[in-house]
């Protein structure tokens, strides 16, 4: 019995309630208490890769029960690489909380960000149909939280919005076990699988139930249009820092409809055959564009990276939503590149937008480091839009090779091929404005001179190499994916292979006879 | 071991890390900077020199490096006689614009920021030259669209340049995006991505029927970054650039690369109809478009940009006619123009540099101010016209030649008569450059003095010149490089011999003819451009600047349609969604027949439907009387607590009536701060279709609520049954599957509810420290409140209450892993009794009293719970396993410990204080808005009126 495999839920869990009842007088002492935290659970999540890489479903049964009557935790190169992706996240969007201050200006930062990591890893890691609805409740509570963190009226109105549209989408959630449950009487994953590969034909309208609903309950996670309404005012309003973190809640979607929509509603299972795609694909090409037109036609920056992530989220569902092995090795490629990408982003707008004291695409005077700032947002624009040489690119080259089928290479190529031309120009238009043109504004001394008498005002600070590191690392990620592609994908080609191949993980989950006593 | 293949990554990797150096090296000095940026390309250009030979003995180097082998990707590079050719042009030329560009800039441009952006340029267009593998081409394609933004960019205070970049990036960048579709599919047809490959399955790919896609995208990508008709009109306005830019990248580079891939691919592409018509018809009808705008253009860099759109439409027609001659004549073309052009456009930047004016009637006469300079144009702009005795003249001629025959449609003069008036007009423009620039009188109203300009800044177009004189008049010296391009475009072996005299033939006429009508043409250049100014014709910049102007706002306006706010809305769309979809899935799949009878209904069954029935309709039509509304809100959830009772659930029943009562306390609690009246924020209309998608909604999910109880399933609970007390030692299986079976779900319902306090509470911090405190503060409550605040009555009560409530709560907590209780009902119980507490006597009062933290209430709990779970490790157990003992301590019969009660010890803490973190939270309002902290448990205090009294009768 391997317990590392229950860590990433354990440790932030624990750590979390000290942080917020023995720490809390202190910011350093969280600070640094969560720092160990995230850097333990990223070293936790590098072995756990690891030991996943092998190719063994490596399964642990909370409280020793067997499966299917227990909660298993299952490890697979899927689980393993989603954990691990949220840990490097985290580290960097910790690094960026603490170095800007962002995580002093309200209470609890800390603790409510390590019970979000443990949230996040537990939807990843957990083997049960049930299980991920409490996980995705924990994370949706204690996103909640960071989301309204330090407060204000816009941040707190889209907060409701948020929490509100999200819970509806878990009350959806269990309508859709329900409905799994009186079917099938199981919610272990892998018992699914087997439940419903074999269930009677009378039995298929309330499959098929069930599985739309699990769809538009990731769905409204995923962000997919049209249930991603929650999305642009949230990230737009949420800390920069949170926003950045969010970029791996979407994912939580995505993953679920991998996790779920392959292996137990996959297209080669009688009850629902390809419906999933047959709906998942248009809408993916709506949220494409969606996206696309929010992102060209924003007014202010944080909506506009908020579209891009809804545009990204269209492509990398594009690519899941023809639930072939490639289809998904090429979505799990997009999937680490959006995120990062995403993060950057988001990260470097809240350098700039601090510094310009406002996210309106309008022109100002060019405030400090404004070359540094301009060349980070080329190069994070360049990501996210799908330009070369970065990773988008390829990510976006893959997705469009996985759409191959002759009923979606039409539509599918159009959207993310018009969509990207679409999101490239929004780009370069908001890059220009903010800054290039800013260049052609008055200069300070003759802004100085027209508004003399009036005390001047302080130019804002640079940011120190502490405060950038963690969106350079973003990008430097970015850049490793793009270089080292061929051995990414190649180990993406096994989780792929190893998520298709249902009976590996049904007869790993359910091998175990119990040793219950 | 080394091989000379070895070279070709390291070539096109030298410009990307020597594109590192100028930023460092600016520090230096601007010679400096411009020398070290020099030192990359040298490096490059030197190892391709060691490679030419070998070329042009016919070998083809490769070298591979693996990417992205799932793809097809590879970082895979190949030099052949084009290759070659192009390469040499793009580093030879680079340097010249590195030499041209030290002096051209001023000491304000930030000098190392344009050679970073050059060399990247270069090392993307060098890329495309030299890739051997399609998708690998389209990387440095796009990334020449990204350089060139830049440089376009690059004074960025000008609204010209930054409108120029982003319009050459939308255009060239879009056609990029439509090349990527083309590109897949070809690889698709032929099962590799390798150019190698490719070029050699022509016959499969024109067969294809994905042949028609492929070639129409790939030609959208050619024809915009080779400026065709009707995608010309970007490069005119990328002339904002830097003169250099526009030299290197807009006259002998990046525009040539449209050509470039069409020549690249025509072995695999060319010699069907539809390439012919598509191809050279488009190249026909820019070139004699360019040609004809370029005359009528005052600005210099306009009329030369004009005039490369024309030739490049030259190349374009010539590699659509599909034989091998023409093929011959485009390559020739392609250096040709290279060489005139650049120097032309380095001219042109001189004349701007030193007469502060490219307005071509604005100058004139310049020829004895700036003889230098004059010359290296008149040269160049000689050759342009084609006149003989110049390069230009050469290819032209060529061209020409090919032109008179070719067929078109059965017409067999149109191309001919075409290219004929084209080349007329490039004669007038060009002798226009020559006469109106540097002939005529020299004038007084120079916006500066015009002198020529140091030996530095005409180095290069004179060095260009030399060739142009050069080749025209000894045109063998380039047969082998054409020859060598040549072979490698057509793939088959070429003989030919330039010459310049070929006789009196059909080229030589037309030639004739052409410069004797570009004679009278500029003659009459006054009179045209007068009618050409008056005469209405369609703004390319207008055009597209309203384009997407429209676009934006059309995004803009569906964008704010979709998004506009109202939550409602939203959720209207997802249950419309939610209901859509789940419907459409039911009515695709089987529905088995109904397995169970309807039970018999009992009498007190419907009693209760109607009751919540009739609640649910009245909050409906009471919902803006909060208060009203929340009364019956506990109705309803009371009827659902027996509702749980009804079918035999009374874990579930007691748990719901304890939340209940717990929210519906806290919820009154907080409704004092808030508006007592919901204002009405929806028409009637949308009353009727809310009403309509919840109805249809409720009738869903009774439908499918009806449709799974009336079916036999089984499930694990038997499971569950089986094993409870065995396996969990409980007998009350809903307490085992909570602390035992399912511990872990639990134990992530419990953060949940300690995560919620912890947000409350942050969200009261920043709430109160921002403009919702101060309103706070100053609201004004309407409602009458209580004299009594704290009545005597219900204080007495409480306080009686207190310990029994306690003791239920402990009884509820013991008996709970058998019987009907348990954790979390335990916590609520004890809640609700403090909760009556704090109600009686007032928050603060009662706060003094106890000592505890609420943060610390759920720490512990959510602790506890964990290390309970940690604790099997030690057994050797996984996380939360439970073990269970009967222990006997007398006098106390048998019992039995379990450390699942361990569990549920943390269950019931976290509870208790995530309620008390809220209550805490809503308290700290009150205050806030000027409630007093009560000295004394109640208002009167009879005890207290008792001791006056007896303190009175004492006296």
């Amino acid at each position: 019995m391997n317990h590392w495999i229950v860590a990433p839920v354990i440790l932030p869990a624990l750590l979390a309630p000290l942080i917020a009842f023995v720490m809390r007088h202190d910011i350093v002492v969280a600070r640094a208490a969560s720092a160990a935290g995230t850097v333990a659970l990223a070293a936790i999540a590098i072995g756990l890769t690891v030991m996943a890489a092998g190719g063994e479903t490596h399964v642990y049964y909370l409280g020793n029960w067997p499966a299917p009557f227990g909660i298993v935790l299952v490890l697979d190169r899927l689980s393993a690489l989603m954990v691990l992706l949220t840990a490097l996240l985290a580290l960097i969007v910790l690094w960026h909380a603490i170095a800007t201050g962002w995580d002093a200006r309200g209470r609890h930062f800390h603790a409510l960000f390590q019970f979000q990591l443990m949230g996040i890893c537990g939807a990843f890691l957990t083997g049960d149909a049930f299980n991920l609805f409490v996980f995705f409740e924990v994370l949706l509570i204690a996103s909640y939280g960071l989301m309204i963190h330090a407060g204000g009226k816009v941040r707190l109105k889209a907060g409701v919005q948020y929490v509100v549209m999200n819970l509806a989408g878990s009350t959806l959630f269990l309508f859709a076990l329900g409905t799994l449950y009186a079917v099938t009487g199981t919610l272990n994953i892998a018992d699914l699988v087997v439940k419903v590969q074999d269930s009677a034909p009378g039995d298929q309208a309330l499959i098929r139930v069930a599985a739309m609903l699990l769809l538009v309950v990731f769905g409204v996670k995923a962000a997919l249009v049209p249930l991603h309404f929650w999305l642009p005012a949230t990230y737009s309003n949420a800390p920069a820092p949170v926003a950045a973190l969010f970029a791996i809640m979407t994912k939580v979607g995505a993953y679920s409809i991998i996790r779920m929509h392959t292996m137990v509603f996959g297209p080669d299972n009688a009850a629902t055959g390809s419906m999933i795609g047959d709906w998942l694909f248009p809408a993916a090409v709506l949220t494409i564009a969606v996206g696309a037109f929010g992102v060209l036609g924003a007014r202010r920056l944080m909506p506009l990276l908020s579209y891009s992530v809804i545009g990204s989220m269209g492509t990398l569902l594009l690519a899941v939503s023809v639930f072939t092995p490639y289809g998904t090795e090429t979505a799990l490629y997009y999937l680490i590149h959006s995120t990062f990408s995403a993060a950057a982003l988001f990260l470097l707008a809240d350098l700039v937008v601090s510094r310009r004291g406002g996210d309106g695409l309008g022109v100002q005077r060019p405030t400090v480091q404004n070359g540094l700032f301009a060349a980070l947002f080329f190069a994070a624009a360049i990501a996210m839009a799908g330009m070369p040489p970065l990773s988008g690119f390829l990510g976006k080259l893959l997705v469009l090779d996985a759409l191959r089928g002759p009923d979606v290479i039409v539509i599918g190529w159009t959207a993310i091929l018009i969509g990207s031309l679409i999101t490239i120009l929004g780009f370069a238009r908001a890059g220009s404005v903010l800054f290039w043109k800013s260049t052609a504004a008055p200069p300070p001394e003759a802004a100085h001179e027209a508004e003399q008498g009036a005390a001047p005002v302080d130019p804002p600070s640079p940011a120190s190499a502490l405060a950038i590191a963690p969106t350079m690392m973003a990008l430097a990620l970015l850049a490793a994916l793009t270089v080292f592609a061929g051995p990414v994908t190649s180990y993406l080609q096994d989780t792929s292979a190893q998520l298709h191949d249902t009976a590996g993980y049904v007869s790993s989950v359910l091998a175990r006879d119990g040793e219950a006593e | 071991m080394f091989s000379d293949s070895s070279l070709l990554p390291i070539i096109a990797i030298l410009p990307f890390l020597g594109a590192l150096v100028p930023g460092v090296m600016i520090r230096a000095g601007r010679t400096a900077c411009a020398s070290f940026t020099a030192i990359p390309t040298v490096l490059a250009l030197v190892m391709l020199g060691t490679l030419a030979p070998g070329v042009m003995d016919g070998t083809v180097y490769r070298a591979e490096i693996v990417w992205l082998p799932q793809l097809g990707l590879s970082a895979s590079f190949f030099l052949d006689g084009l290759g070659l050719l192009f390469a040499g042009m793009i580093l030879g030329v680079g340097l010249l614009i590195t030499l041209y560009a030290r002096y051209y800039l001023s000491g304000e441009d930030p000098m190392g920021q344009f050679y970073t952006y050059l060399l990247l340029f270069q090392g993307a267009m060098l890329g495309i030259v030299l890739s051997d593998n399609i998708l690998l081409l389209l990387i440095f394609w796009e990334l020449t669209s990204l350089s060139s933004f830049l440089l376009i960019g690059y004074w960025k205070h000008l609204p010209e340049g930054r409108q120029g970049a982003r319009m050459a990036l939308t255009v060239t960048g879009a056609g990029g995006l439509a090349m990527i579709g083309g590109m897949l599919i070809l690889g698709n047809v032929v099962g590799s991505y390798n150019l190698t490959d490719i070029l050699a399955a022509g016959d499969q790919i024109r067969a294809s029927d994905w042949y028609a896609p492929a070639l129409i995208l790939i030609l959208l990508g050619a024809f915009t970054k080779s400026a065709q008709f009707p995608f010309h009109f970007w490069l005119p306005h990328a002339m904002a650039a830097p003169t250099p830019v526009s030299a290197y990248l807009h006259s002998a580079t990046m525009v040539k690369a449209g050509v470039f891939l069409m020549a690249r691919m025509w072995p695999a592409l060319a010699g069907t109809d539809m390439w012919f018509y598509i191809v050279a018809t488009v190249g026909l009808v820019t070139m004699v478009l360019g040609a004809v705008i370029a005359l009528f253009k005052d600005d210099l860099k306009a009329l030369l940009a004009f005039s490369t759109v024309s030739h490049l439409g030259l190349l374009t027609m010539l590699l659509g006619f599909g034989t091998p001659e023409a093929a011959i004549a485009a390559v020739f073309h392609i250096i040709n123009h290279l060489t005139f052009k650049a120097a032309l456009f380095m001219t042109a930047g001189i004349v701007d540099h030193e007469a502060h004016t490219r307005d071509i009637k604005r100058l004139g006469g310049l020829a004895r101010l700036m003889p230098i300079t004059a010359t290296i144009g008149t040269v160049a702009a000689l050759s342009m016209a084609g006149i003989p005795l110049f390069n230009g003249f050469l290819s032209k001629e060529l061209m020409l030649h090919e032109a008179a025959h070719v067929t078109w449609y059965q017409n067999p003069w149109i191309v001919g008569a075409l290219a004929t008036l084209g080349s007329l007009f490039s004669v007038a423009y060009s002798l226009r450059f020559i006469f109106h620039v540097f002939g005529g009188p020299v004038r007084d109203d120079y916006p500066a003095k015009p002198h020529d300009p140091p030996f530095g800044l005409w180095a290069a177009p004179a060095f260009l010149c030399v060739f142009v004189v050069l080749i025209g008049v000894a045109p063998f010296l380039a047969q082998p490089v054409v020859r060598m391009a040549a072979e490698a475009v057509t793939g088959e072996e070429l003989s030919f011999y330039f010459k310049i005299w070929h006789g009196v033939n059909t080229a030589l006429l037309m030639s004739i003819a052409a410069i004797v009508g570009g004679v009278i043409l500029l003659g009459l250049h006054r009179y045209l451009d007068r009618l050409w100014i008056a005469a209405p014709r369609p703004e390319a910049k207008t055009i597209f600047d309203g384009l997407i102007a429209g676009v934006v706002g059309w995004m803009r306006g569906i964008t704010g349609w979709l998004h506009h706010g109202a939550i409602s809305r939203y959720l209207a769309v997802f249950v419309v969604a939610t209901l859509v979809v789940g419907v459409a899935a039911f009515l695709g799949g089987e529905m088995g027949q109904q397995t169970r009878a309807l039970t018999p209904i009992p009498p007190v069954a419907p009693l209760g439907w109607l009751l919540l029935v009739v609640a649910t309709v009245l909050v409906v039509v009471h919902h803006r009387s909060r208060f009203r509304a929340l009364v019956l809100i506990g109705v309803i959830g009371l009827m659902i607590s027996l509702g749980f009772v009804f079918l035999s659930a009374p874990d579930l029943a007691l748990t719901q009536i304890s939340v209940e009562t717990v929210t519906i306390l806290l919820l009154l609690l907080a409704l004092h701060f808030l508006p007592k009246e919901t204002p009405v924020e929806s028409s009637g209309g949308r009353r009727f279709g809310d009403a309509a998608i919840a109805i249809a909604a409720g009738v869903a999910v009774a439908g499918l609520a009806y449709a799974f109880m009336t079916r036999d399933f089984n499930s694990i609970s038997d499971f569950h049954l089986a094993n409870s007390k065995s396996g969990g030692g409980g007998t009350n299986v809903v307490n085992v599957i909570l602390v035992d079976f399912r511990g872990y779900d639990t134990y992530g319902e419990i953060i949940v509810l300690g995560i919620a306090g912890l947000a409350i509470f942050a969200l009261m911090e920043s709430l109160l420290a921002g403009p919702a405190g101060r309103r706070l503060r100053n609201a004004d409550y309407t409602l009458d409140r209580s004299k009594d605040r704290h009545p005597l009555m219900m204080v007495v009560a409480t306080r009686v209450m207190l310990p029994i409530a306690m003791m239920v709560g402990i009884f509820i907590f013991l008996r709970g892993h058998n019987q009907p209780g348990g954790g979390f009902v335990a916590g609520l119980v004890f809640s609700i009794a403090l909760l009556m507490q704090y109600m009686a006597s007032g928050f603060a009062w009662t706060t003094r009293r106890q000592r505890l933290e609420y943060h610390a209430l759920i720490g512990f709990g959510v602790v506890i719970a964990g290390l309970t779970g940690v604790g099997s490790w030690f057994a050797g157990r996984p996380f939360l396993t439970s073990s269970f003992g009967y222990f006997e301590f007398p006098p106390i019969e048998e019992f039995e410990l379990a450390t699942a009660m361990l569990f549920d010890l943390g269950v019931f803490l976290c509870v208790l204080g995530a309620v008390m973190l809220m209550l805490f939270g809503l308290s700290r309002l009150a205050r806030h808005a000027g409630e007093t902290v009560n000295k004394e448990p109640m208002e009167y205090d009879p005890s207290n009126a008792v001791a006056a009294a007896t303190t009175r009768e004492r006296r």
